[in-house]
């Protein structure tokens, strides 16, 4: 077992430089640590200037999303035993504009978010005095899956159509609009189509299907938008077949 | 490629990164993606292929001589040989996805994804074996 491993860092200090490069540091191994452990050993004693997010380091957050050899991870779930001899190559996510270093910038992913509707939406709220609205185990089956999303933004790093096409609503959002879609409470469906049949929406994804593999809490967005492309397929020829517009 | 987003315009500091042309060479799975994608061309090439056929068909005996003697060239054999290839990995990629769209519940426990797989795969080997008996009994 090494003693040491080396971390090549991507670096980008805008007052400093116009791209960024690459910094190499020489860390400790140890057979606990993931590459989180290693980013902070980096800040604590090696150099102070590393800018990178994180906070719980249990994979609950979702704010140490980065590349780590290539394929985006949880920093945080993420052992340099796995990555040995090393050196571990650590990037920021792909596609989203790099503020500092490993930080990238996000708000492209939550306007989009919010676009989505990610809420219980009802056609009639009931007076608070009649209770709670009340669901079964295999309702609540029907969308746990999709509502386990940390919004860790994995999937649009794997995502080469998120690339390609920045306008493209993405993974996790589209997840997220099943998520509710799903919920037997909700009857937002209608409102959330517009945006998730539209020409940002879910024809853009051409199942690539790497934005599953590489979520850290098997949400399985490429799953959520083929079976809302079979769903809003069967609208679509309802919607042409039936009188009533298939309602 | 479309203009990237707006929220970049008072920070023009941020660094955004270009997507490579050769973006699906990165990795492995890009790859089988981009091939399985040009899989749809081969298909296409079939279907018309089919198109030829029935038209050669339609115009009588001596036009599906010619039609025949034309497939039996070393240019169409080779051609079917690829596109067979083809073919087959955008059937059995196709298959082995199947499960991702559809989720079928029963009794409100969802069917595994093996099931749905195999489901397609025997639909499959019965239609082919249909067609193998149409065939060679006629």
């Amino acid at each position: 077992m090494p003693a040491t491993v080396a971390l090549s860092v991507t670096r980008y200090r805008p007052e400093q430089e116009s791209e960024p490069t690459v910094q190499t540091y020489e860390v400790p191994f140890r057979k606990d640590w993931v590459v989180l452990d290693a980013l902070n050993y980096v800040k604590d004693r090696l150099d102070g200037s590393l800018s990178y997010r994180w906070s719980c380091r249990m994979g609950v957050c979702g704010s140490c999303g980065m590349k780590v050899n290539g394929t985006p991870k949880l920093t945080c779930a993420a052992f340099l035993s796995d990555y040995l001899p090393g050196p571990v190559r650590v990037e920021p996510l792909d596609y989203f504009p790099i503020v500092r270093d490993l930080v990238v910038d996000l708000t492209d992913f939550m306007q989009k978010l919010a676009k989505v509707k990610p809420w219980i939406i009802r056609e009639d709220e009931k007076p608070l005095a009649e209770g709670e609205y009340l669901q079964t185990p295999d309702q609540l089956d029907a969308y746990k899956q999709f509502s386990m999303c940390i919004n860790c933004l994995l999937c649009y790093s794997a995502c080469p159509i998120y690339g390609l096409e920045p306008t493209f609503v993405g993974p996790a959002a589209i997840a997220l609009a099943q998520r509710y879609n799903m919920d037997s409470r909700d009857q937002g469906a209608r409102e959330r189509l517009e945006i998730l049949s539209g020409k940002d929406g879910i024809w853009e994804c051409t199942f690539v299907g790497e934005c599953t593999k590489v979520c850290p809490k098997h949400v399985d967005p490429a799953g959520a938008i083929q079976q809302y492309k079979l769903s809003g397929a069967v609208h679509w020829v309802k919607s042409l077949l039936l009188p009533r517009g298939g309602r | 490629m479309s203009a990237g987003p707006d929220y970049t315009l008072y920070h023009p500091r941020w660094y955004r990164r270009r997507v490579s042309v050769w973006w699906w060479l990165q990795n492995r799975a890009y790859t089988g993606f981009v091939l399985r994608e040009l899989t749809s061309v081969f298909v296409a090439f079939f279907a018309l292929v089919s198109l030829w056929q029935v038209r050669a068909l339609v115009q009588g005996p001596d036009a599906y001589a010619a039609f025949l003697a034309r497939l039996g060239t070393p240019l169409f054999l080779v051609l079917h040989g690829v596109a067979f290839l083809f073919v087959l990995f955008h059937a059995v990629t196709w298959f082995n996805l199947a499960p991702k769209a559809l989720v079928v519940r029963l009794r409100g426990k969802r069917v595994p994804d093996r099931v749905i797989v195999g489901t397609n795969y025997a639909a499959w080997l019965l239609l082919s074996a249909a067609v193998a008996v149409i065939l060679l009994r006629g």
